[in-house]
């Protein structure tokens, strides 16, 4: 028996939309799962926050942990001026919380495991800070590239340096979330085909699948303390990053 | 804020008996010069919901914090258990992914730069070993070893604050 790992990840097109010469466009797996993501997310924090109790209920208390929790990370980061970012960080957060929390279950699809999404995220990121950056700061936003106190003849290469390194921030911010997805569910359906290949071997492999298959309850387990700590740090280095565009040049 | 309290269910909170303090409406409004005792016994009922309110908050709050600092971009190296299982690997995921990131960008823009120069391989080459530079340093910002602009230390300052 032969399980593809791989398989999960494909792309498949549920309704072909237009053609556009060689293009084709099409609403996919992968947009039908972000649809239900997003509206997810907006029933769940509309209904909650709804009953506007002062005794907050089960729900109102989740919603209102995740916007405490949100807002400490963006506060912490960014300051009281960082908070004007907060609808932004927010919202990522709740979207890429839920992509990975909705890839765990069986059958759904993972978005953030596509590079192209986290990468579009990620670049969404980085084009806000050199915008804002720019528009806030003017020139002064260069300062970002030349540190303090480095002697001058060794300035230029020091500066070239920094540039790659701020240009290089969207490849691992976004490729970190998509290879965490990515790594992650390949591993959880390696053991679950063990299960099955076992399974098949006869009525000792039936013994023998138990292992793999306390393998695949316990990654389970870990896959979803990835999914929350990916969103979080996704947040994080978004926050710090905005910061650079806030106060850049310390 | 009286419908507020009265439909955040009290009996959360006390015995039975308590509930019977909270006048019927139809009363309370018929006998005014009673209102100050009862404005005096709604604010110190309010009071005290405001008190457990806000120490339910910052007990969310402390566990917050645990959470954040099991969980959050690794600042420093002191908790043993820090490097344990998941948060070892993810802060060992994050540091490779910035010197990968460091080098593929750099090897990228000198690809870029020979073919606008046609410089080939120079570009290449010499912005590969810069973009290997800025992996490096951006490995030792996010272990926070670098001082100074390391955006993990100055996250941690700030949380400090």
């Amino acid at each position: 028996m032969h399980v593809d790992p791989i398989h999960q990840f494909q792309i498949k097109s549920l309704i072909p939309l237009a053609e556009m010469g060689a293009h084709h466009l099409n609403f996919t797996n992968s947009a039908l799962v972000m649809f239900i993501i997003v509206g997810a997310v907006s029933t769940l924090l509309l209904s909650a926050t709804r009953p506007r109790a002062v005794v907050p209920g089960r729900f109102q208390s989740v919603a209102e942990i995740s916007y405490e929790f949100v807002a400490n990370t963006v506060r912490s980061s960014g300051g009281t001026e960082g908070m004007k970012f907060f609808p932004f960080v927010f919202t990522l957060f709740m979207f890429v919380l839920f992509a990975n929390l909705i890839g765990l279950i069986p059958y759904s699809f993972t978005v953030t495991s596509q590079l192209i999404v986290t990468a579009t995220l990620a670049l969404l990121v980085f084009f806000i800070v050199v915008v804002y950056g720019f528009w806030r700061n003017g020139l002064h936003f260069l300062n970002l590239f030349v540190p303090k106190g480095v002697p001058k003849a060794i300035l230029p290469a020091i500066v070239i340096i920094e540039v790659l390194s701020f240009l290089s921030r969207p490849v691992s911010h976004s490729v970190r979330l998509f290879a965490n997805m990515l790594a992650g569910h390949i591993t959880l359906q390696v053991f679950a085909g063990f299960i099955i290949m076992l399974a098949s071997a006869g009525i000792l492999g039936w013994f023998g699948a138990v292992l793999p298959f306390i393998m695949v309850v316990m990654l389970t387990a870990l896959e979803l303390l990835v999914a929350f700590l990916q969103a979080y740090v996704f947040a994080i280095l978004t926050c710090i990053y905005l910061n650079d565009a806030i106060h850049p040049g310390h | 804020m009286r419908r507020f309290l009265d439909s955040a269910k009290p009996s959360q909170y006390g015995p039975r008996g308590f509930q019977v303090r909270v006048l019927p409406r139809s009363q309370a409004a018929g006998v005014d010069n009673m209102s100050d005792a009862r404005e005096n016994g709604d604010r110190s009922k309010q009071q005290s919901q405001e008190a457990a309110l806000s120490a339910r908050l910052q007990r969310l709050n402390e566990g917050l914090g645990q959470l954040r600092d099991q969980a959050g971009p690794p600042s420093d190296s002191s908790g043993a258990d820090r490097a344990a299982t998941a948060s070892g690997y993810a802060r060992g995921f994050r540091l490779s992914s910035e010197l990968v990131a460091g080098v593929v960008v750099g090897a990228g823009l000198g690809w870029l730069i020979d073919r606008g120069l046609g410089s080939s391989p120079w570009g290449l080459i010499v912005f590969l070993l810069l973009g290997f530079a800025a992996g490096v340093l951006n490995v030792m910002r996010t272990a926070g070893v670098v001082a100074g602009t390391a955006f993990d230390d100055r996250a941690r300052g700030n949380r400090d604050n």
